[in-house]
């Protein structure tokens, strides 16, 4: 079942086209990787899919049951967060606050879910610690485990490997492959890494400013626009 | 000490700066927090010269100075923040504009009518004096009011402070708890200026959260460490004030100054001692 659909979808700032007509599906479970250089539209068509910007052409449908409070997002890292005096615990938490409406505070299911997902991802010794004082790898998890508790169904992370170590990367995608396959999220990610994606994803989206490509990841491989830009980098 | 403490509670004007003053301390340091990590400090600053134009104004046209000052600086905060957000004009250029503009219509005004009054003098710079029964009366009724908003919104202010894209992704209504802060904000501000003075009202905002923050590690203690921090530097403050009869917001600000300066020395020695 198609739990995104785009249909000739191009975004556009004052000035400028990105992302000219985009068609393509995610189904559920799915490990969906958008890769390209930079400028073409990556960060843009996530925030489009996460609702956040209008396209300019075309449309985005998402399947029925399939609402803003249950996507789960991990955001390119902003300067500003990283001295962000926070407990581990809080930022978690935070992901919950979807399903709370008006109400204050947080109920008991959702700190058990919380303690859940941050067993889960490895980093419930850091309850307590302070977002700020973590390595660049653990604000990640932190921030993964906090998109867990907001969604059931469906991740998008924008560039979630930039700054990690090659260790902090491989851990990394071992996590996602197994939300993945054992808790059957959907998985839509930015990576700069065509190699990693390749060896990971189902399917590829490769946007570049003329054209895009999407497909089976066997069939990217084959692809002119996916023997171009990942066999180059097989040869060297 | 305590005797002193009993000569001050013993001045009716004494009792109702230390009730009002207190509270608006308790208001300004919670969502001082929130406006020095979302890096709108300045809008504190901007929205005070806001003010002091308001009262200008309200003092030209003789009518009553909060009931004039309260709309007008909200709708300055809303503005701010809308200008902020649509980074037309760059937010900083922004809240310049308009706290510099503000100054100078209310500076105008005040020279064309009735020159610089006490009253307005004591706007600019403060006084423990200015309080009068119904601007306590005013002061707390709206500072409980902006602490039980403040309890009640805690969660989302959280994570609207923390990661405004993610919470808005996820279904959260950004925009509203922007707003909710921005108008808690220009309430809290009008409220201390009479204490603090238009000049000096935003340190009350920005300091005891900058303070809290250099050496508390989760949001939840630096809230209540600014708190404390501001009672006391207020307390402190206003006490000096009284003693050496020093305007009462700079005395307030030059305790801030000083625990500002502890806490980081405290702060650095912590994290040297980890390394
Ligand atoms: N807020 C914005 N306002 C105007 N132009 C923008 C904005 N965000 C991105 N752009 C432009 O849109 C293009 C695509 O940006 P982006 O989606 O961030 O690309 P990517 O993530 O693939 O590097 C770039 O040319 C960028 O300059
Ligand atoms: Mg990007």
């Amino acid at each position: 079942m198609a739990l995104l659909t785009c249909d000739n979808v191009s975004f556009a700032y004052e000035d400028q086209i990105v992302a000219k007509q985009l068609s393509f599906q995610i189904n559920e479970g799915d490990y969906l990787c958008i890769v390209g250089e930079n400028g073409t539209g990556k960060s843009t068509l996530i925030k489009g899919l996460l609702g956040l910007k209008k396209p300019y052409k075309g449309t985005i449908t998402t399947a029925d049951g399939l609402r803003a409070t249950e996507i789960g997002y991990v955001p390119q890292q902003t300067a500003a967060q990283k001295d962000f005096p926070a407990s581990v615990y809080e930022v978690v938490l935070s992901g919950c606050l979807n399903s709370r409406g008006l109400l204050p505070g947080y109920s008991k299911a959702d700190r058990e879910k919380a303690m859940k997902q941050m067993q889960l991802l490895g980093i419930e010794e850091l309850k307590y610690k302070s977002y700020r004082d973590l390595s660049g790898g653990q604000q990640r998890r932190v921030l993964l485990a906090r998109s867990l508790c907001a969604t059931k169904k469906m991740l998008l992370l924008d560039e979630p490997m930039t700054g990690l170590d090659p260790v902090a990367v491989a851990e990394f995608y071992q996590l996602l492959w197994k939300l993945n396959k054992n808790h059957k999220i959907t998985i839509v990610m930015v990576s700069h890494d065509i190699r990693e994606a390749i060896e990971h994803a189902d399917y590829m989206l490769h946007l570049s400013h003329e054209e895009y490509f999407f497909g089976k990841t066997e069939e990217y491989k084959t692809s002119n626009i996916g023997r171009k830009f990942w066999g180059g980098l097989d040869n060297d | 000490m305590i005797d002193l403490m009993t000569e001050m509670v013993s001045y009716p004007f004494m009792v109702r700066a230390l009730v009002a003053g207190i509270l608006i301390s308790l208001c300004a340091s919670v969502l001082g927090v929130t406006l020095v990590l979302k890096r709108y400090s300045m809008i504190g600053d901007g929205l005070s010269h806001v003010g002091f134009g308001a009262l200008a104004i309200a003092a030209a046209l003789n009518m009553a100075p909060l009931a004039v000052a309260i709309p007008i600086v909200i709708a300055a905060a809303i503005i701010l923040l809308r200008l902020t957000e649509s980074s037309k004009i760059k937010g900083d250029a922004a809240i310049a504009v308009f706290s510099t503009g503000a100054l100078a219509i209310g500076v105008t005004i005040v020279s064309l009518t009735t020159g610089m009054n006490a009253d307005l003098y004591s706007y600019m710079f403060g006084s423990i004096l200015a309080m009068s029964m119904s601007d306590v009366v005013l002061s707390v009724v709206l500072s409980i009011l902006v602490l039980i908003l403040y309890v009640f919104l805690y969660e989302k202010i959280f994570a609207v402070t923390f990661d405004e894209t993610f919470a808005r992704a996820t279904g959260t209504k950004t925009g509203f708890y922007n707003m909710a802060i921005a108008v808690l904000t220009a309430v809290t501000v009008v409220l201390g200026m009479k204490m603090m003075g238009a000049m000096l009202i935003s340190s009350l905002i920005i300091f005891p959260g900058l303070t809290a923050m250099r050496i508390c590690k989760s949001f939840k203690s630096v809230i209540f460490c600014a708190v404390a921090v501001s009672v006391i530097s207020f307390v402190i403050g206003i006490t000096v004030s009284y003693v050496y009869a020093t305007p009462a917001g700079a005395s307030i600000v030059i305790v801030d100054i000083i625990l500002f300066a502890l806490f980081s020395i405290a702060g650095w020695i912590r994290s040297g001692f980890k390394r």
